[in-house]
Order: structure tokens, then C-alpha cells, then sequence
């Protein structure tokens, strides 16, 4: 690895309470969260100059917590945002147009409190093309190609419910997760039937909750240390495929996935087995096994029986959604923020489920139902470079 | 739900909203006939209907009536049911290749939608269900799983009459 990282995560924080939380407003938890992240880098809302957000205005938030920002970015592209967020962060703190960016993520999705509504154009071309046909929400999307995967690559439904299991492992280990209890693969396949082939269990939950992260140079990171490590961003990745899931090039690939992660190992100049931790945005149990393949970590049709064997578990060669994910974690709607969080504390050595000596740890977002796809590549000072 | 939300089995199935560009696709649908567009530059044929060629960004597109033979590519069985699906919960939601190459989202009809139903890669033909005033392409089981003339596969122009009944 020769990647020089020109920024770093300095900052990181999630609300205090995430999963069931009706009392706080979704702007408010961005609000929260990004009090907590300045405090986590040692710095006041005084220090910062550019603001990110999705799910509300950049510009409602920075309003809000009394900012006038320089620069602000609403990139709004479904969960993976706030990963494409420190991607475009990186390039503009690189081009001088900002020093300090703060990004954050809030959302009431369980309890809706002060959420936007949630509306179907039906002139749109989901509103046309898929709405007509009975679609409602997640379920009825993400999980389209699981059966055409099952048929080329012999997927097992036991496998797919192995997903779930090997999670509950971690999350068994994380105070904070909204479920904790071990579960088997007979407890995933007797769970209710949502979207066949999806039962309950490979289903993620719906939570509140929110996060934010500071992001500045690695030169003021060097020259101004704050409180806790710094966190580099090694290499970035943003890609877009389609906004109707049934539009899919391929259903067994997220095209998405591999054009944004093979960008962001790339520019870190790093290869798979470089990486010690992953977060692969999990939605449905499906996209873990997506995002081992389409991210080369294990060949074509190989993921089921790789996380099967417990490779991802704890204690296995590649630790995977160590936080729990967003089937046993939280899951606000757009969960991509809490990759980040993960990934971050897992570098710093403050996870609560921590993975002995991690220094390169790769973050995989997800937007909409494939429709796009964030990637980045921390590390350690030790491996920056910086 | 909120309380000012009525339950969906009293709110009808949604309906699409035609733009000028997809006019065309639905006025056909309510001629209960599939109609999508080709690129006469590279002649490839697409769906979703729009103005240009996504594979060569052509503007050199025609309408053609599509032979209403798909297999069934992919699809899920959704246990909740939408707004106007109450009574035929559970249902698959689907997507098809049509014989011509797209693909696109639909319901299958004419068969209890289980799994053992529903093989990947059936044989399958288009047939029309309404949503409010408007037609929507389903597809059912096809009657005559092989035999497959070239002739039908080349389209005929939209709007125009088939030459014998399906």
C-alpha cells in the first residue's frame, strides 16, 4: 500500500439513543449527532465551514446548529450518501474549498417524528413501471434478483439464512444493538415469510437514530491532533446503475458495487486481502453475499458457503458487519452512516465488538434498491501514510 | 399508519401517470397491445419507453408491437399486500424477458402465484389488467410453451392490426 491520505475522519459520533427513540425529532438527531462529532474531534461548531447532509437539507442543518457554511452538498442518493459525502468531501478540502466538513445523518424512520412523508410520483418511471404491480417499499424491491442468484450460483436458503446468524453473532457482543439474542438458521427460516424468498429475520429492522462525522485534512489532523485518532480516508468510490431495480443489468451483480469499490481500491491502491475489517451495507440478507463478490473478496457464487462457514463471524478470517449491520444493529432508513461510525471505531480500537489489530477496514453503501453505491477505504495512520 | 391514511384494501391499485414520451406505451396498453420502442442505429430494442437509445444514445427510435413472449426472469412473493392487493395476498411481483430482449416488471396471472408454481425461465405470454382507467401489461402462463415464428418476433408497427387473433 502506497496511498499518501490527503484527508481524514477526525470526528465521529452516533445520537446517544438509536432504535426506538419518538421523542427526538429526525432534524434534531442530525443536530445531535454533529454536536457529538465535533466534540469527538476536539472542536466546536465554530471550527466548521462546510456541511453534507441527506434525508434533510445541508442547508436546514447547518441553519439549525447556527453555521454559515462556504460550502454544503445535498447529495441525496438513498442510504449510501453520507459515504459519497466524505468521498466528495475529500476532493473539496483537497481543491481548498473547505476546511473542516461536517456530515450528518439523522432519521425518525421507526417512529417518523418530524420525518418528511413519504410520496410516489406516478409519473415518475417507478410510478409508471413498477408501483402498478403491487410494489410497497423495500421487501417488494431489493430482494428481486435473490431468485435468479439462487438459480445460477445454487444459493441455499439455508445459506441466505445464514447471513442473519453470522450477524447476531456480533451484535450478541454489542450493548447498543436492538437485538442481541443468538439465533440459528431454523430460527431464520421459521421466522414469518415478508417477501419470498425473505423471511422476518433477513429483513433489516427500522429504527431512529443518526451520526456524523468531521472531516478535515490530514495536514490540520497532523498539525492539530484531536482527542481520539485519526481515521485516514485511503480511497473513495461513488457509482450510480438504475433508479428501477427491475432495470438491472445483471440481477445476481450490483454493477453499482463494482464500479464505485474497484475506484476506491484502486485509488487506495490496495487489493482484498489487504483488508482486515468490512461493512457491506445489509439491508437484506442478499446483500452482504452481493457485496463479498461484486468487492473480489471471494469468487462468483462462493459468498453463501463463505459466510456459511463462518469466515465473517467472529473469529473468522474476514470480519464482516461487526456492529451487527442492519439486521441486528439499527436501521434508520438510510443506514450507510453507521458503516462509516463502525468502520471508524473499529480503527480506533473502540468497538464494542473489536477486531484485534485493524488498520484497513472498507465500508460498502448501498442507495436505493442497487440503484447506487458509495465505497470507502480507511486506515490507520500506520497505513496512510500520513 | 396515520389515522388520516384510509387502509389499503380500500384505496385501488396505483395507476401510472403518462408523460408525452411514454404516452405511446400506454395508449397501445389500452389497445391491449405490448408496444416498445428500437433503435433503428443499432437496433437494439429497449423498455422503459424514452427518447433516445441508452445503448448508442441514438434519437432514431420506432415503435414496434412486441410478440408478447417472455420467460419469467426473476421475481419475489410479497406477504404485504399494496393498496388494491388485499385479496391476492400473497403475490409475486415479477420481472420477464420479452422474447425481443427487454425487460420489464409485471404480475403473472392465471396460476396461484406460489414457488412451485413459478419456474425461472417459464414460458410466458402478455396479457392486460386494469389499473383504474388505464391497461397494464401482466403476463400468464403461455398456452403453447414452444413455436416461436420469426415473423412475430420482428414486431409489426404499433397500431397497427395483428394479421390472426392471439
Amino acid at each position: 500500500m502506497t496511498a499518501k491520505a490527503k484527508v481524514a475522519i477526525v470526528g465521529a459520533a452516533e445520537t446517544e439513543r438509536i432504535g426506538v427513540v419518538p421523542d427526538v425529532s429526525a432534524l434534531e438527531m442530525h443536530a445531535e449527532s454533529a454536536r457529538r462529532a465535533v466534540a469527538d474531534a476536539g472542536m466546536t461548531l465554530g471550527d466548521v465551514d462546510g456541511v453534507a447532509a441527506a434525508g434533510i437539507s445541508p442547508i436546514s442543518v447547518a441553519h439549525y446548529l447556527g453555521i454559515t457554511p462556504n460550502y454544503v452538498d445535498a447529495t441525496s442518493i438513498g442510504g449510501c450518501s453520507f459515504l459519497v459525502h466524505v468521498r466528495h468531501a475529500a476532493a473539496a478540502i483537497s481543491a481548498g474549498l473547505a476546511d473542516v466538513i461536517l456530515i450528518t445523518h439523522g432519521e425518525s424512520g421507526r417512529s417518523r417524528t418530524g420525518a418528511p412523508p413519504r410520496a410516489a410520483d406516478p409519473a415518475s418511471p417507478q410510478g409508471q413501471f413498477e408501483a402498478p404491480y403491487g410494489t410497497l417499499g423495500p421487501p417488494t424491491l431489493f430482494p428481486m434478483g435473490v431468485l435468479r442468484y439462487m438459480k445460477r450460483y445454487g444459493l441455499t436458503h439455508e445459506q441466505l439464512a445464514s447471513v442473519a446468524v453470522a450477524q447476531r453473532r456480533w451484535s450478541s457482543r454489542v450493548p447498543r444493538a436492538m437485538f442481541r439474542d443468538l439465533i440459528t438458521v431454523e430460527d431464520v427460516m421459521a421466522s414469518r415469510m415478508v417477501s419470498y424468498p425473505m423471511h422476518l429475520l433477513e429483513c433489516c429492522l427500522v429504527t431512529d437514530g443518526g451520526g456524523a462525522l468531521v472531516v478535515t485534512s490530514a495536514a490540520r489532523a497532523k498539525a492539530v491532533p484531536g482527542p481520539k485518532p485519526a481515521v485516514y480516508v485511503l480511497g473513495t468510490g461513488e457509482a450510480a446503475e438504475t433508479p428501477l431495480v427491475s432495470m438491472m443489468e445483471d440481477f445476481t451483480t450490483s454493477k453499482a458495487f463494482t464500479v464505485s469499490a474497484t475506484r476506491a481500491f484502486a485509488e487506495a491502491g490496495i487489493t482484498p486481502s489487504d483488508v482486515d475489517h468490512l461493512m457491506v451495507y445489509d439491508a437484506f440478507a442478499h446483500l452482504p453475499i452481493y457485496g463479498l463478490e461484486d468487492l473480489g473478496f471471494v469468487g462468483r457464487g462462493e459468498a453463501g458457503a463463505f459466510i456459511e462457514e463462518g469466515n465473517t463471524s467472529p473469529g473468522g478470517r474476514l470480519p464482516m458487519n461487526t456492529n451487527g449491520g442492519g439486521l441486528s444493529y439499527t436501521h434508520t432508513g438510510m443506514y450507510g452512516m453507521f458503516l462509516v461510525q463502525e468502520s471508524v471505531r473499529q480503527l480506533r480500537g473502540e468497538a464494542s465488538a473489536q477486531v484485534p489489530g485493524v488498520q484497513t477496514s472498507v465500508a460498502q453503501g448501498v442507495g436505493g434498491m442497487f440503484m447506487s453505491a458509495g465505497t470507502l477505504v480507511l486506515g490507520t495512520e500506520a497505513v496512510a501514510g500520513a | 399508519m396515520s389515522p388520516q391514511q384510509s387502509p389499503p384494501a380500500d384505496r385501488p391499485k396505483a395507476a401510472p401517470k403518462p408523460t408525452p414520451e411514454t404516452q405511446p406505451y400506454w395508449d397501445a396498453a389500452n389497445r391491449r397491445e405490448l408496444a416498445i420502442q428500437r433503435c433503428t442505429s443499432c437496433g437494439k430494442a429497449f423498455f422503459y419507453p424514452r427518447s433516445a437509445c441508452p445503448a448508442c444514445y441514438s434519437q432514431q427510435v420506432e415503435w414496434f408491437v412486441a410478440s408478447g413472449r417472455a420467460r419469467l426472469h426473476t421475481y419475489l412473493i410479497s406477504h404485504r399486500p399494496a393498496p388494491g392487493f388485499a385479496e391476492q395476498v400473497p403475490y409475486a411481483i415479477a420481472v420477464v424477458e420479452l422474447e425481443e430482449g427487454p425487460r420489464m416488471m409485471t404480475n403473472i396471472v392465471g396460476v396461484d402465484n406460489t414457488p412451485e408454481n413459478l419456474v425461472l425461465d417459464m414460458d410466458l405470454e402478455v396479457d392486460f389488467e386494469p389499473r383504474g382507467a388505464q391497461l397494464v401489461p401482466v403476463f400468464r402462463p403461455a398456452a403453447k410453451p414452444a413455436g416461436r415464428p420469426a415473423q412475430s418476433a420482428a414486431g409489426r408497427p404499433a397500431g397497427t392490426p395483428a394479421e390472426s387473433p392471439a
